[in-house]
């Protein structure tokens, strides 16, 4: 937040022409009004640092506590490695890459999220264009229940699964993890991909099939790429949902098939003793997510507000 | 969709809608299927299962749902789940809207935004993470009570030696308020030594110097030293100032009349000595105040059982508040700029136009946050589940932590468990119905 220490005072713009569509300026205030402006906007700065201060702090906490060493962590507070950074070291992260426990956590997470995401997107993208265009037998009543689904909560669906699961020999599998995050990631994807391909022009998908296209063409030459903003969204906040779910894998994984976060969530109970671990655990759990969020800040907010009808 | 009836012609074209309608129905399936056994049937389940008892053998009617009513814990967790729902989203909304409108004055907006909507991006776990290390009680290693114990020492002092206590039988005693006196009065003109013990050497003050054997007092004078009457080493004698022994600096001294009444106040050198002057003729006791060894503030235990539900909003609003003042700013720059200009035109300051425009026209928006908001506190599970320490769980939880626990974590009760999860179900309801009629009328 280096913005925070020097923001340009509010120079007075040079009299050039206006840029299109921009509005007269309005008249001078008085000096007095003026003042009270400058002083009111560095209020303003002052407090949305400190805000910002507050949001980092946590976070930083979390990344120094897990450059220290366990005996550093039990004797003093983090935020003495400011001041003697010579605490600071990966020691943590190697032992972490050691443990095996952790690592296999690691690849499970990445072999549920991504194929969920994946099977989401197909599916819901398969779907979402027979919604929206093909037709067949009680089509509307169909989506409308679907849109319904929205509002079930992961939590009623648990114990019912888990004896489906049972049943099934799923249970404790990763197969069976990916089934039920793609079943409740489903409904809200179809809605959203539906009313995004029903957008797409009728003029473009007759002239498709005018020119003697199959379904399967249409669908994967046209609709696919027009609709790839919607389908990035929903990517993005598919793969961040799987991948930060801690309450389906705690259920539905076993010791060999869970993830990060339910590998770390184990180690909770011992909180103080094993910071060592969690901290570095934590942050290894959170730089995937945040890493995807600097990169596709745009889809990414997009897919966060859209999703957060769910 | 006449067209059946003329066969012949139709024929080719029929066959391909009948193709078509087959393709339809290869597009739609596989995700109906996964629908149908994995949403739509668990949902017929969980509601038949909640009228059964624990075992699922006998029908029991409602009992399940009178039992939440009776059950102390899950009392506790609809209470809390009532506390979330109403201070979560109010708060958010509050502070999303105060920092919309606020970060559109500064030009660093874009940065702060993407600060704030960071946390989105993080795992409840890791975030459940950060939090209890930040709520970490000891004050040398949780940040937030290191916060609260800097300013409170600020403003109010710190004790020196919490730990001090007076050498036994050497004529210093400990009164019952927890000051240390001597026990015999002496007239003005006497030296009195005040021995301590019971500070580690790493707890002594940089600055304390050994303390001075013997020193006259004059006339109308009271003095001497306080001092920690210990040897380091060994070989010191108790009750005499040795060689080796410091002083105390820094501490209180009171010079107390023989009703009772302090004569006098001063402060101890680096070398631990004080004196008073100008006493009048009486006899004095002296006295080192309780404050000077009062224990030293802790801090907040934030994950009590008082206090833990507010600690984990907190953590929550850490989360969510980037998204609240994102979706309010998206609805602020969609204001019409007329509207607030001409207000501010007519002289209304800032605070009538935030009061008088820009909050009234926002209220859409504002209620659209609000509800999305009720709806994912509604379910908030693993936060709670990972910050709450084991015995406070039951002070903090909520519908869903307690769904849990009574399906899952040790009760087994599965048909108290899927009332649980109908009741979950049914609050959420009609928060989702706005949301996708909401949805809806913005896609068409």
């Amino acid at each position: 937040m280096s913005a925070t220490a020097t923001a340009p005072p509010p120079a007075p713009s040079p009299p050039s022409a206006p840029p299109p569509g921009a509005r007269p300026a309005p008249p001078r205030p008085p000096a007095g009004g003026r003042l009270r402006r400058l002083l009111g906007s560095s209020l303003v700065q002052a407090f949305l640092a400190v805000v910002g201060l507050v949001w980092i702090t946590p976070v930083a906490g979390l990344l120094l506590s897990s450059l220290r060493s366990a005996h550093d962590n039990a004797a003093s507070g983090w935020w003495t490695a400011l001041t003697s950074p010579a605490q600071l070291s990966f020691d943590n992260y190697t032992s972490l890459l050691g443990n095996a426990g952790i690592t296999r956590a690691f690849w499970n997470t990445v072999l549920i999220s991504v194929p969920t995401t994946v099977l989401v997107v197909v599916l819901a993208a398969l779907a979402g264009y027979a919604f929206a265009w093909l037709e067949f037998p009680g089509r509307d009543w169909i989506f409308l229940l679907v849109v319904a689904l929205l509002v079930v909560p992961v939590q009623v669906g648990l114990l019912p699964v888990a004896k489906l699961f049972g049943q099934l020999g799923l249970f404790g599998t990763i197969p069976g993890v990916v089934l039920f995050h793609v079943a409740y990631g489903l409904p809200f994807a179809v809605f959203l991909l539906r009313n995004y391909f029903a957008d797409i022009p009728r003029e473009m998908l007759e002239a498709a099939r005018m020119d003697g296209g199959g379904e399967w063409m249409i669908f994967t030459r046209l609709v696919l790429p027009v609709g790839r903003p919607a389908i990035a969204s929903l990517a993005i906040f598919q793969f961040l949902w799987v991948w930060n779910d801690m309450l389906v894998a705690l259920l539905f994984a076993d010791g060999s098939s869970q993830p990060l976060t339910v590998e770390l969530q184990s180690q909770v109970r011992q909180f103080g003793s094993n910071i060592d671990v969690l901290a570095p655990g934590a942050f290894l759990s959170l730089i995937v997510p945040v890493v995807v969020f600097f990169a596709f800040q745009r889809h990414f907010v997009q897919g966060v507000m859209a999703g957060s009808v769910k | 969709m006449t067209t059946t009836l003329t066969a012949g012609a139709a024929g080719p074209r029929r066959r391909a809608r009948r193709r078509r309608r087959t393709t339809a129905v290869a597009f739609v399936l596989p995700a109906l299927l996964l629908l149908g056994a994995l949403v739509v049937y668990p949902v017929l389940f969980s509601v038949g299962r909640s009228f059964f008892d624990a075992a699922g053998t006998a029908f029991v009617g409602g009992d399940n749902y009178a039992e939440m009513f009776r059950d102390p814990a899950t009392l506790t967790a609809l209470r809390n789940s009532a506390i979330w729902v109403v201070v979560a989203p109010t708060l958010l909304t509050g502070l999303g809207l105060i920092l919309a409108v606020l970060v559109e004055k500064v030009r660093w907006a874009t940065a702060f935004k993407l600060l704030l909507f960071m946390p989105m991006a993080v795992s409840f776990l890791a975030a459940g993470i950060i939090f209890r290390l930040a709520y970490e009680e000891d004050p040398d290693k949780g940040v937030l009570n290191a916060a609260v114990v800097g300013v409170h020492d600020a403003f109010a002092g710190t004790s020196s030696y919490p730990t001090a206590r007076p050498r036994e039988d050497q004529g210093v005693t400990e009164a019952r308020d927890g000051s240390y006196g001597t026990a015999e009065a002496v007239a003005p003109g006497s030296t009195v030594n005040l021995g301590l013990v019971g500070v580690a050497p790493k707890e002594m003050p940089a600055e304390a110097r050994p303390a001075p054997a013997a020193a006259k007092a004059g006339a109308g004078e009271l003095r001497g030293a306080v001092y920690l009457d210990f040897t380091p080493g060994g070989g010191g004698r108790p009750g005499v100032v040795d060689p080796a022994e410091r002083g105390l600096p820094g501490l209180t001294v009171e010079a107390v009349r023989d009703g009772g009444a302090s004569a006098a106040t001063t402060t101890t050198a680096p070398d631990g000595s004080y004196r008073f002057e100008g006493l009048a003729d009486g006899s004095y006791t002296v006295r080192l105040p309780a404050a000077n060894f009062a224990p030293p503030f802790e801090g907040v235990s934030w994950l009590g059982p008082a206090l833990v539900t507010p600690a984990i909003i907190g953590a929550y609003l850490w989360i969510w508040t980037g998204f609240a003042m994102v979706l309010i700013g998206a609805g602020l720059s969609s204001l019409p700029r007329d509207a607030l200009e001409a207000a501010r035109m007519d002289g209304a300051n800032e605070w009538q136009v935030f009061r008088r425009i820009t909050v009234p026209l926002l209220a859409p928006v504002l209620t659209v946050v609000f509800v999305t908001l009720v709806i994912n506190v509604m379910k908030v599970f693993d936060l709670i589940y990972i910050i709450a320490p084991g015995p406070v769980q039951e002070d903090a939880t909520v519908l869903a932590t307690r769904m849990w626990l009574v399906s899952f974590g040790g009760g087994n009760d599965q048909g108290l468990g899927s009332a649980l999860g109908v009741l979950l179900l049914l609050l959420v309801i009609p928060a989702m119905v706005f949301n996708v009629r909401r949805f809806r009328r913005s896609q068409s």
